[in-house]
């Protein structure tokens, strides 16, 4: 499997993804780490892919979405943005939105 | 030329700005990954732009990204990015931007 196969395969069999610097428990990254607490608070389950541990990965990542910069978050196989962006729908409360449209159940919304 | 400056100037050609700052934030990153000595690898840009209307925040952030594809060649290493139109409200608060 290509490495571009296997950002794909994660990015649909996942309904939330986060490529990050270091884990959700450990970011490595201000940005990362921003991203991490706005998806903890809003309390929607993620999967965190740590590309620090994968040369091919941190390339690959930024290929796929021809997008030049990390962290990147997907919902349901879509490219919804960057830390800057993520934070500016958090704060619009368009964030919270966009997972309830996409059917993603969050705490806040339960 | 220096990163800040190529930052600057592709945007200004680009965007065609009302307000531009291109603030090298490198020191807050000392030590960390994709810092190095010397700087000029963290960046935030704060620009108003009327060419940005009708974008959504993606496609604006794109068209920002490809603009500075140079910048990243060069070692640019993080880019923060707050874009907005000047009929957009200031996220950082107070009223309507004031042109430059």
């Amino acid at each position: 499997m290509s490495i571009q196969q296997w950002i794909k395969n994660e990015v649909d069999s996942n309904d939330v993804v986060l490529f990050m610097k270091g884990t959700p428990t450990f970011p490595q990254c201000g940005f990362s780490g921003q991203v991490v607490q706005i998806l903890d608070y809003v309390g929607v389950p993620y999967k965190g892919i740590n590309v620090l541990e994968d040369d091919e990965l941190r390339q690959g990542i930024k290929e796929f979405s021809q997008w030049p910069t990390i962290p990147q978050l997907y919902v349901k196989g879509e490219f919804v943005g960057g830390c800057d962006i993520v934070r500016e729908m958090f704060q619009n409360q368009e964030l919270q939105s966009h997972f309830a449209e996409k059917g993603i159940p969050t705490r806040q919304s339960a | 030329m220096s990163i800040r400056n190529l930052i600057e100037q592709r945007l200004r050609e680009a965007f065609a700005p009302q307000s531009l700052e291109v603030i090298d934030e490198s020191e807050r990153h000392r030590g960390h990954g994709g810092w190095r000595e010397g700087g000029e690898t963290h960046f935030r840009i704060r620009m108003v732009a009327n060419t940005l209307a009708g974008q959504s925040r993606v496609a604006r952030h794109r068209a920002v990204n490809d603009c500075l594809k140079p910048a990243f060649d060069a070692g640019l290493h993080a880019l923060a990015i707050e874009v907005r139109t000047p009929d957009e409200r200031d996220p950082r608060g107070g009223g309507p931007a004031s042109l430059s």
